[in-house]
């Protein structure tokens, strides 16, 4: 009986998906590995070679990454019902917790312990999502280059903030050009290596 | 209406957010705060301090949060499933497919040109939070507490869950007593 329990791939899929919940701290990417524990060495869902390839897919997507891949676990072990066992049961501890916390702040809101509290924070989620734009942007100098990188920027910020353009738009028009930016930057280094050569020709 | 308000804003602020949870930050600060005023400034930096506190994505974290503010259970799960659904499903339905297009140069290219964006909303919002921090408790104090945040968390590597308990308890025991 006890072991028919244990061995439920129900049980086993919110039991993996509970512990990875509670114990990764800082977001998606701290927990991938974890998850991975679970599913790879712990259960034995898949082998690890697929489950790079399944995270490789689900970082092509967007939205939160742990979630993705949760729903993607529950799916390949029990189908539709899975997904939804697995998800819940990941996000289900921290969204209780964190309504509990904020009803609890919220509740002594009035006193001045917490308003200090409250007010001490600001500049570190300031800082906090300062170095996250950071490496957001270093991704895209990486990518783009320097050049490309700066042109990027500037671009953003004079649609987002100065035209000013809903983000949604903004983030399509990049994802529209992103979609041909590879073959469109090796069409003009094509293009610059045989006028290059055909001064090179001509001298 | 709020509920479709919710769907809308958290399907929107996800599906656009390339680069896990964080991605969406900006987005859904934009949806949240600027687009239907569920939270001001204040109550949204604290909503990510203390989700950053807890375990558990962080996405998630705040559709549940919020949602329940905005419409009770009901908005809780409304914006719980616009926020994990769409990109689950398209994962589970077109794995085979997706693999096939996963080294492809165009979706490596889409994926790259959303980080620039991503990075200007997060420095915008950055820059807002500090502007709010400035209103709230003046200049020396702003600094002062930027400063030891960024040499805790960039230069001494601490966790910001650490910076963030430690900022709590410095205001509870030191700003307690100027903010108004």
């Amino acid at each position: 009986m006890g072991s028919a329990w244990k061995n439920s791939r129900y049980v086993q899929l919110a039991a993996a998906m509970v512990r990875t919940g509670i114990l990764g701290y800082g977001g998606g990417p701290s927990v991938i590995p974890l998850i991975r524990y679970e599913a790879v060495s712990r259960y034995g869902w898949l082998k690890d070679e697929e489950f790079g390839e399944v995270l490789a897919v689900a970082n092509a997507l967007p939205g939160p990454i742990a979630t993705k891949i949760a729903a993607y676990l529950g799916y390949r072990e029990k189908g539709w019902a899975g997904a939804a066992v697995a998800t819940i049961a990941h996000i289900l501890p921290s969204s209780a917790a964190m309504l509990l916390l904020m009803s609890i702040v919220q509740l002594l809101s009035k006193s001045a312990v917490v308003r200090g509290m409250i007010a001490a924070v600001v500049p570190v989620i300031a800082v906090m999502i300062g170095m996250m734009a950071y490496e957001f942007g270093q991704r895209a100098v990486k990518g783009l280059g320097w050049a490309g990188g700066a042109a990027a920027f500037a671009l953003t910020f004079l649609l987002l903030e100065v035209v000013p353009i809903h983000p949604a738009i903004v983030i399509a028009l990049f994802l529209g050009y992103g979609a041909v930016h590879f073959r469109a930057a090796e069409r003009l280094r094509a293009r610059l290596d045989r006028s290059r050569r055909r001064k090179e020709g001509n001298a | 209406m709020e509920w479709l308000k919710l769907l809308l804003g958290f399907f929107l602020a996800n599906a656009l957010g390339y680069g896990g949870g964080p991605a969406s930050i900006p987005l859904m600060y934009r949806e949240i705060v600027t687009h239907y005023g569920w939270l001001n400034d204040l109550q949204f930096s604290n909503m990510l301090a203390l989700g950053n506190t807890l375990p558990g994505p962080i996405a998630t974290k705040i559709a549940a949060y919020v949602g329940f503010r905005v419409s009770g259970t009901a908005g809780l799960l409304i914006a719980l499933a616009a926020t994990c659904v769409p990109s689950a499903a398209v994962l589970i339905g077109l794995t085979s497919l997706l693999h096939k297009y996963r080294g492809s140069k165009a979706v490596k290219g889409m994926t790259l040109l959303v980080q620039p964006v991503i990075a200007v909303m997060m420095a915008v919002l950055a820059w807002q939070m500090g502007n709010e921090s400035l209103r709230a408790i003046g200049i020396w104090q702003t600094l002062g507490i930027a400063a030891v945040a960024f040499w805790a968390m960039a230069v001494k590597k601490l966790h910001p869950a650490l910076v963030i308990v430690a900022a709590f308890a410095y205001g509870g025991l030191v700003l307690s007593h100027t903010v108004a």
